[in-house]
């Protein structure tokens, strides 16, 4: 890529280097290695953001397994299965959509972002429809919640993790979404070489995460109790 | 640049056994294991985790300090999930003699 290389006027000839290498890196390789690291110290504060109601769960399911075994087979397990396959299949076109950029195809960059975007917004009118069909059958938390037996208080204390799990899951899926609009549109304008793809590396890797999240939250939410171990 | 290209067969091979650990998941939770149900569930969605980290998210071919701040985030998880556990999954497990049974403190009276 001799013809990427730029002399600044400011130090000229022998100090070439590539467009997208920031001054205060030495080397395009270190400037990935510094991008990589900071994406997953964030992501390692995303996991615990997670984790805190993953321990929530966990604690409330301990102290009530009946009313979390009646309150999750409210769920469609058949949306919910679908919408796990409709997520991995997005992370592979998402990664399918970074091999493109590491090897320099531009329009199959932009194509592969596009089908994950796809996919993503696929997962969320799932989504929609399966809150809509909370509120219709008032699991929704608060005054109007309603749920057979005598299981409905902890059975509500399930419900509102549901919502805040699956919303907050739902949040960074929305959040992904414009991100790879961003990129799409950078790939589209050509900004990605193989020698600096970062940006779509580093969005692969939250979008990979928000992946993560839901292959948690489907067998933690869908399938606690199918079997009837605690019906 | 630095980047490891892995060969698309590696993907859809991921992709494969994602499909496959999904259909696996499903399936099993309609097998009544009594207490192992949810061991088995969540046994598969780690390994999962772990596919989608090591390959779609290139962890394998990263940096040794890439790889420890990967491990950082489990690490705390870890602690955050087991310490917590250990204390509430305990509690009334052993009761004193004096203990009330199931007050899940085990008081020890003298």
């Amino acid at each position: 890529m001799a013809e990427a290389l730029t002399a600044h006027g400011d130090h000229g000839g022998p100090h070439a280097h590539h467009p997208d290498l920031q001054h205060h890196f030495d080397t395009l390789e270190q400037q990935h290695e510094a991008a990589t690291l900071g994406m997953w110290l964030f992501l390692i504060t995303e996991v615990l953001f997670f984790g805190g109601l993953f321990l929530a769960y966990m604690l409330y399911r301990v102290w009530y397994p009946v009313a979390w075994a009646e309150a999750s087979r409210e769920l469609d397990i058949t949306l919910g299965a679908f919408n796990t396959a409709v997520l991995i299949g997005s992370s592979l076109t998402m990664a399918m959509g970074v091999r493109a950029a590491q090897t320099g195809k531009q329009r199959a960059t932009v194509v592969w972002i596009l089908l994950t975007m796809a996919l993503g917004l696929v997962f969320l009118i799932v989504k929609y429809f399966e809150y809509k069909e909370k509120f219709e059958h008032h699991h929704v938390p608060g005054v109007n919640f309603m749920f057979e037996g005598p299981q409905a208080g902890p059975a509500q204390i399930y419900f509102s993790l549901y919502f805040l799990m699956t919303g907050l899951h739902a949040t960074h899926m929305i959040i992904g979404f414009f991100i790879m609009a961003v990129i799409a549109w950078m790939a589209h304008k050509k900004r990605f070489t193989p020698e600096w793809y970062t940006p779509v590396e580093i969005s692969g890797l939250y979008w990979h995460f928000v992946d993560i999240v839901w292959i948690f939250l489907f067998p933690l939410l869908y399938l606690v109790d199918r079997a009837g171990h605690f019906a | 640049m630095a980047g490891h290209i892995s060969p698309k067969s590696t993907y859809y091979a991921i992709f494969a056994a994602l499909m496959v650990l999904t259909a696996i998941t499903v399936a099993v939770a309609f097998v009544n294991l009594g207490s192992f149900n949810f061991p088995v569930a969540l046994g598969i969605a780690i390994t999962k985790a772990t596919l989608v980290i090591l390959f779609f998210m290139h962890a394998r071919y990263s940096s040794k300090l890439t790889k420890l701040f990967v491990g950082t985030a489990f690490f705390f998880l870890a602690i955050l999930l087991t310490l917590t556990m250990t204390d509430y999954l305990s509690r009334g497990m052993k009761t004193y003699p004096g203990g009330a049974a199931g007050s899940g403190y085990g008081v020890r009276t003298p």
